[in-house]
């Protein structure tokens, strides 16, 4: 049965399926970005998929092209769950164009959002492609491999203290008890 | 829509008639979470409405891309707060899925059995808290307190009330405890009574029901659309629930319906977490039923379990074995794998990619709450305000799993 | 010190005093009305809030303390309780609710993530509220349990008795060393060799 959605596809569109498998058992269509939206649009409305379960993107950095977008399919009248991936994007990160399928599925529009946030693929189509989870103020896309954990970008400026990274200045007897002895003894070694 | 921090001259400061903005959250004791919902409103309808999430988004996954593969655990209880074994389990059946591993029986009945424990945890936070929304606070003290029964068990088994980091690649953490099954039997009675009390509370009060039936009707199609599942789901009357149409574990073998609703309303929304916590207290029963009392917990695997600790200080084998997966990590297979198990809110998939090395490539969490609450706008699109509250709660956002 | 309290009989008795007043500075008497009644703000965000549910609830009951009666609006409330999670986003926000509360004003930063930051060590997240606003009691725990969320309370209410706006931690309520029976052994370095 699996195997049968995979060859559908493959027969509706011999030119923009590039590589099939399924490996865990899931099955997946690696397909065209240009072809995306058909054949997003087949699955719904000639295999059933009702129900679009998740978008996502995954970053490959330094492959040409970087990006996989990533959905999940599902069917909830037959039971078949399906995965559609499009590799987009150079290794810079620019040109990550791919046509939303927000007008098919409600779930893509939020989804959307959060990958556009995420990675910056941008989905053309899209009725209003904001950041999501981050703010607007914040610059970069977080969840790219090249972006580091650590850079935050605050909206509100740190207060003006001394030592700003060993605030508080916990007085001697507050804190862990035992903690605080070995303080106190490094203290009197100095 | 972006009204709240622009810049007003005076003759704006005129509240105007027609239409009128107002922002809720993200700090409102009706948000209990991190949303934020600005409304245009017309008189006390909502003519447009836009939800702002991301108030709690802690980067979950790029933390996973950090460390190794066991070390996911500690964030993912922290994604679904209410009910973390849930989460747990599943991103465990995820990595065993990687691995074409499965678990001994007997741990396979005990996550179920600690799995059901965290769903009455997560519906009754869910219910307790939408009722003291609605001003019934009693009947969240006596949710609250039942709670307590929950977490009691779970601090037995796990040593932590709440985040407990239990689960394991290939099995859990610990066995289970001497006396942990008339423990589970003495909290589900317990939990039963206190449900009959909170029954009787609640669905004989006019105030309440009122405000319940009859508001933020969703259509099945919109529902399914969306990407609902779980209890928003069922409760438009969809039957999908992950533990029945692709049994995993041992839901195969147990017996328990799946409550749906017909109106698609707040009230059908509340009914069915209700239906669901007796439902888990009855699949809970079956488990205890027939879990072993002794055998193994923990697949007989030496690549994913770590081996015992007497081993690992009188052998050098032991040692290397422990010090292998510690340090470098599993080395999960390079490939590529959706797991889906039913949360405490539906669906909660892991999409996970591996290069082969011991730190994860790219741990995607499908977050249920996420598309449930992409549907909190057009709940409340042409609502009253007041309703906002009921629908809100209904849906059963967790911040930290929505935002992550 | 400072605390209005009734003679006991024996004192009365001996000292003579039958009249039931008791003479204390103003700011004490100021001190004491206001840590036991603290009209709190809960700013809760993350996990925290359920072990701030638990602390509400009927087993652990924070209302013994004097510290029940949530005002969801800054400008009512003394006491900010900050539980969970605060990130870049969301700072502004809670920058905002402390900056329109009233004096005097206390806040209290409830387990990790509102402490330092917890193991959210990345570009999301504030690493401690006490970045933005000033704390004066710090809980840690992830989340903490009810008993340390009591613990500070009781902590802040010291603090407010005293008048002393130094941050303060919650401390455990033993410490392993200090009992013999716990089979520690503590290896001791001589300061000399």
């Amino acid at each position: 049965m699996a195997k049968a959605l995979l060859q559908l596809i493959k027969l509706e569109f011999p030119d923009a399926v590039l590589e099939t498998h399924s490996q865990h058992g899931d099955d997946t269509v690696v397909v065209e970005p240009g072809a995306w939206k058909a054949v997003a649009r087949f699955c719904k409305e000639q295999l059933a998929m009702e129900m679009l379960a998740d978008l996502t993107c995954v970053d490959f950095l330094h492959r040409e092209p970087r990006f996989d977008v990533v959905a999940h399919l599902h069917s909830l009248s037959k039971g078949q769950r399906l995965r559609l991936k499009a590799r987009v994007g150079d290794p810079e990160g620019e040109h990550a164009e791919i046509e939303s399928v927000s007008e098919l599925w409600g779930s893509a529009n939020w989804a959307e959002r959060e990958a556009w946030d995420m990675f910056g693929v941008v989905f053309t189509g899209h009725p209003d492609l904001r950041r999501i989870l981050t703010y607007p103020e914040f610059v970069g896309h977080a969840l790219r491999k090249d972006y580091p954990a650590d850079r935050i970008q605050p909206l509100v400026p740190y207060r003006e203290v001394d030592n700003i990274e060993k605030l508080p200045p916990f007085d001697q007897h507050e804190g862990m008890s035992f903690g605080r002895q070995t303080h106190l003894a490094s203290r009197g070694d100095d | 829509m972006e009204p709240l921090d622009r810049d007003l001259d005076a003759s704006e400061i005129e509240l105007a008639a027609e239409p009128m903005l107002i922002n809720v959250g993200p700090s409102h004791p009706a948000m209990h979470g991190t949303v934020r919902v600005v409304m245009e409103l017309s008189g006390e309808t909502i003519e447009r409405c836009d939800v702002q999430v991301g108030y709690l988004h802690r980067g979950f996954e790029k933390m996973c891309e950090r460390g190794t593969w066991t070390q996911v655990y500690p964030y993912v209880d922290r994604c679904n707060y209410v009910s973390p074994m849930l989460n747990n389990v599943g991103f465990s059946l995820a990595c065993e899925k990687m691995l074409g591993i499965e678990v001994p029986e007997r741990c396979q009945w005990y996550r179920m059995i600690l799995g059901e424990l965290a769903r009455l945890s997560d519906h009754l936070t869910c219910d307790g808290a939408m009722a003291m929304e609605l001003g019934a606070f009693t009947p969240f003290l006596w949710m609250v307190k039942a709670r307590e029964l929950v977490w009691d068990v779970m601090e037995e088994e796990t040593g932590a009330r709440l985040t407990h980091s239990f689960g394991r690649v290939g099995g859990m953490a610990a066995p289970p405890t001497p006396g942990f099954k008339e423990h589970v039997r003495a909290v589900v009675d317990q939990i039963r009574h206190v449900m009959d009390e909170v029954k009787r509370l609640l669905l004989g009060n006019r105030i309440f029901l009122d405000r319940l039936e009859g508001v933020g009707v969703i259509s099945v199609d919109d529902a399914v659309s969306l990407g609902w599942t779980g209890p928003a789901l069922r409760a438009a009357g969809v039957a999908y629930d992950v533990r029945k149409s692709y049994p995993y574990l041992k839901y195969g073998e147990v017996d328990f319906d799946v409550p749906v609703g017909s109106a698609s309303d707040c009230y059908d929304r509340f009914m069915v977490r209700i239906e669901e916590m007796e439902q888990s207290a009855r699949i809970i029963d079956q488990c205890l039923e027939r879990m072993a009392d002794d055998g193994p917990i923990n697949v007989d695997d030496p690549r994913v379990v770590l081996p015992p600790k007497d081993e690992v200080y009188t052998t050098i084998e032991g040692t290397i074995r422990h010090f292998k997966i510690v340090m470098e990590g599993l080395k999960l297979p390079a490939g590529e794998v959706y797991s889906y198990t039913e949360g405490g809110n539906g669906e909660l998939g892991f999409y996970m990619v591996s290069d082969g090395s011991g730190t994860p490539f790219r741990v995607r969490i499908r977050p249920p709450c996420f598309y449930v609450t992409g549907g909190l706008e057009r709940v409340i699109t042409g609502q009253m305000v007041a309703d906002v509250v009921p629908c809100f709660g209904s849906l059963n956002m967790i911040g930290g799993e929505c935002d992550r | 010190m400072g605390e209005l309290r009734t003679p006991t009989v024996q004192e009365v008795l001996e000292t003579g005093q039958g009249q039931g007043f008791a003479t204390t500075k103003f700011e004490d008497l100021l001190a004491w009305a206001q840590k036991y009644s603290l009209f709190m703000y809960p700013f809760v965000t993350a996990c925290c809030g359920m072990e701030f549910m638990s602390v509400s609830g009927p087993r652990f009951d924070h209302s013994r303390f004097g510290a029940e009666v949530p005002r969801f609006t800054p400008r009512q409330s003394d006491l900010l309780w900050v539980v969970g999670t605060i990130v870049q986003r969301q700072a502004p926000v809670l920058k905002r609710i402390y900056e329109q509360m009233a004096d005097p004003k206390w806040v209290l930063a409830f387990g990790t993530c509102a402490s330092v930051g917890g193991f959210y060590d990345n570009y999301a997240c504030v690493a401690g509220i006490d970045k933005i606003i000033p704390a004066d009691v710090y809980i840690p725990g992830c989340p903490p349990r009810p008993e340390a969320v009591l613990d500070g309370l009781m902590l802040l209410q010291d603090k407010i008795q005293s008048g002393d706006r130094r941050p303060g931690i919650v401390k455990p309520r033993f410490d392993p060393v200090a009992r013999p029976d716990m089979g520690v052994v503590q290896l001791r370095r001589s300061k000399h060799g």
